[in-house]
């Protein structure tokens, strides 16, 4: 009886888990959607304020952030070719480049948000209690959105750990690698999402 | 699966030994019909507890002031049985408990396309119910706002609403992996010749209501999201006094939540088109018709939301625009009450438990949706808005569409499920009781909307009393009804009649296996010539 339980675990269709994660991001873009609505209708009801409060973003920080995710991605998908490529080495490599880029990213994060903070910047502060309702929501929607944002690189950082735990285990191989495709799929829409946060926040001010 | 062993040698899912013994086998069990009914197990707790506080708060309305509770207790009452009903029972519901068990066997398959997720579905949702219902007991009291967490009064509120809303919040996550592993199961598990236009009517129906889940649930998501963190970090998203809009919730709240209600009603419209051909003893009239209004409805439901909203404050253009979509809506759902009664129009009808379930279904969803109808146009609806009449509605709808579908199914898959009978004549005569209650509990709410009782109050004014004592006594009936039906269900699990493979002469797959079925369903996948209900 035992060797039906294996039959049933064995079930593999690479197809089927590209589109489950296919699916899975839609789902991921809906959630940023409903942000993405709020903002639009904020920025809309409070033009100028958002456009001043804009202005105090670090446009610099925001494009160095932006290349390195877009590098990133160009790591993991590179990645996925060396697999093919059977050369295991070279894999490890590139997802570990990816790691820490996004740690990199996440250091920048961390010095531009505590920036933001030691200017009294943050929900609940005194000197935005002080500020007009449009800069209080517009700050309010940065840190909510890059929050969310910055706790998905943080998922993504452990899914491509754990495939890289599976790579060194043998586990995921040139002929075996859905999950590594689904984690560098999953890794774009962290980067997606930032091509779209970052117009939003920095560049149209 | 070279050595294909016989048919009665193979032990049953109910019986099979896999890794794990006792409960472990259950709880950590990645096989579909064990999941299927770990999600009913557990709804049958909840639903048991959330119905007695529905008594509990017709009790209190059964005469004018201070009956049984004050106001505060009432609050947290219709708030507590609108959550748990809304998102623990009737949204998740019958895809989880029917459709994990059904789908994979009605398309031919052993299993869901992943197994392990599905299992971790069912433990997000435990964990969801948890969180969600700790908000009862610790903390400053149990939430007051309804289920709708309207702005600003959801952040507003001393009472506990933080793990009401993250319970919902986390719930949504099991919602969407199940939607996700149907459709990937759909797409890339049916039997060989099994073609998208001869796949089963509830499959069909579980289709449309996963897409539902999985694009409508991450908007419901965000938002609660934005509520967690306007409570906790006092983002002032819709908090007017920090410039959000209050109008803005609601709008984002209904695009989840009226799609939501096609999450409800889906799946129950896909098992009345199970139940009615079986014991039509017919093929389907309009097969076509019923996959298309299907599609239908799970794409227009997507633009309606705004009939919640016709009195909050719109402009004019959108009133008419969501008045008007929101009949369109209602077209493909009047399009399958035809196909149902045409199915039975000249048929040689075997009168069942389940068969009986479907045809009250057919009369409580016809009242439900029109009444919707009366909702669905703006002159009514500024009038019976936030009254009885909207609880009445949605009762009759929710409880009488889902519900008795609900109910249907467990009659019409009970044999196949346990491979036990349960008793027939109880079964019809808690049938009769809880129908008769039913529809003496919500028909006064109607009247009572009518005349102008507005909903989610403790008390009223002397006018009302009389319809209220009907009501009441109703719900009373209707409880009796349900205690009988339940009862009869379990006793059946130790002390029914074994039951046969086929006891209703169904011709879709699930008949075709062993009940209750072994572990893998089917020794040889089959192979599928024939239409689902070929039965002339
Ligand atoms: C014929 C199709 C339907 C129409 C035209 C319709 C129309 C409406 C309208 C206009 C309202 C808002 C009333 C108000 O608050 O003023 C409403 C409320 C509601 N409907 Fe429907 N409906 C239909 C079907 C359904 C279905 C299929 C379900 C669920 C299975 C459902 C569940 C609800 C619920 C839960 C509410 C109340 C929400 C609340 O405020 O708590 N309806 N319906
Ligand atoms: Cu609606």
């Amino acid at each position: 009886m035992n060797d039906h339980q294996v039959h049933i675990d064995e079930h593999r269709d690479d197809e089927g888990a590209k589109t489950g994660m296919w699916i899975f991001i839609f789902t991921e873009l809906l959630l940023f959607g409903g942000l993405f609505i709020a903002y639009s209708v904020y920025r809309y009801l409070n033009p100028l304020a958002f456009h001043l409060a804009a202005e105090e973003l670090d446009t610099t920080l925001g494009t160095i952030n932006t290349v390195i995710l877009l590098v990133s991605s160009m790591t993991i998908a590179m990645s996925i070719s060396a697999i093919q490529y059977k050369n295991k080495k070279l894999t490890l490599i590139l997802m570990g480049v990816t790691l820490l880029l996004a740690l990199a990213f996440m250091v920048n994060k961390y010095f531009e948000w505590s920036g933001k903070i030691s200017h009294g910047i943050y929900p609940g502060s005194m000197t935005l209690q002080e500020a007009s309702r449009g800069e209080l929501l517009f700050f309010g929607l940065y840190y909510a959105m890059t929050g969310l944002h910055a706790l998905h690189i943080v998922i993504g950082m452990a899914f491509i750990g754990y495939v890289m735990y599976l790579v060194v285990k043998n586990e995921v191989q040139h002929d075996n690698f859905v999950i590594l495709e689904n984690s560098g799929l999953y890794w774009h829409l962290v980067d997606l999402i930032w091509i779209f946060l970052f117009p939003l926040f920095y560049l149209i001010t | 699966m070279s050595e294909a062993v016989n048919q009665h040698t193979e032990v049953s899912y109910l019986e099979y030994k896999g890794r794990f013994k006792g409960l472990f086998a259950w709880i950590f069990s990645t096989d579909h019909k064990r999941i299927g009914l770990l999600y009913l197990y557990s709804m049958l707790v909840l639903f048991s507890v959330a119905a007695l506080l529905g008594l509990a708060m017709k009790i209190e309305l059964i005469a004018p002031g201070k009956t049984i509770m004050d106001a505060q207790t009432y609050n947290s009452f219709f708030t507590l049985h609108g959550i748990t009903m809304i998102f623990l029972i009737v949204v998740p519901g019958l895809p989880a408990v029917f459709g994990n068990f059904f789908l994979p066997i009605m398309i031919g398959a052993k299993d869901v396309a992943f197994p392990k997720l599905n299992l971790l579905s069912w433990w997000i949702y435990i964990i969801g119910a948890f969180i969600a219902l700790s908000a009862q007991f610790i903390g400053d009291g149990p939430p007051d706002t309804g289920w709708t967490f309207y702005a600003p009064y959801s952040f507003r509120t001393g009472t506990n609403m933080l793990p009401a809303v993250t319970g919902a919040f986390v719930l949504g996550f099991s919602s969407i992996a199940t939607g996700i592993n149907f459709i990937v199961t759909m797409h890339r598990m049916r039997a060989p010749g099994m073609t998208w236009m001869k796949m089963p009517l509830f499959p069909w129906a579980l289709y449309g209501t996963s897409w539902i889940q999985v694009l409508a649930t991450p908007i419901v998501g965000v938002t609660l999201l934005m509520i967690v963190l306007e409570r906790t970090m006092q983002i002032g998203f819709f908090d007017p006094a920090l410039g959000g809009d209050p109008i803005l919730y609601q709008h984002l709240f209904w695009i989840y939540s009226h799609p939501a209600v096609y999450i409800m009603i889906l799946p129950a419209m896909g098992v009345i088109s199970e139940i009615i051909p079986t014991f039509a003893r017919k093929t389907i009239f309009g097969y076509k018709a019923i996959v298309v209004s299907t599609l239908a409805i799970a794409f227009v439901g997507y633009f309606v939301w705004g009939h919640h909203m016709f009195t909050s404050g719109m402009s004019g253009t959108a009133l008419y625009t969501f008045s008007i979509l929101t009949f369109f809506v209602a077209i493909p759902s009047a399009i399958k009450i035809f196909n149902w009664v045409a199915t039975l129009h000249k048929a040689s009808i075997d009168i069942q438990t389940p068969f009986l379930w479907a045809l009250c279904f057919l009369f409580v969803f016809m009242v439900g949706g029109l009444s919707g109808m009366v909702l669905g146009a703006l002159s009514t609806n500024v009038h019976l808005h936030d009254t009885a009449f909207v609880v009445a509605h949605f009762h009759f709808i929710v409880f009488g569409g889902t519900g008795y579908a609900f109910f249907g199914a467990i009659h019409y898959w009970y044999p196949k499920m346990f491979g036990k009978m349960y008793d027939k004549s109880w079964a019809n005569i808690g049938l009769a009781i809880f129908f008769t209650g039913f529809n003496i509990l919500y028909l006064p709410m109607f009247y009572l909307g009518m005349t102008g009782m507005p909903r989610r109050y403790y008390d009223y004014v002397d006018e009302f009393h009389g319809p209220n004592i009907v009501s009441s006594l109703g719900a009373l009936l209707m409880i009796s009804g349900l205690i009988i039906i339940i009862t009869n269900l379990v006793r059946s699990g130790k002390h029914g009649e074994t039951a046969e493979a086929d006891p209703w002469k169904g011709k879709t797959l699930e008949w075709t296996v062993a009940s209750p079925p072994s572990l893998e369903n089917f020794e040889e996948i089959p192979t599928v010539t024939k239409h689902p209900y070929g039965y002339e």
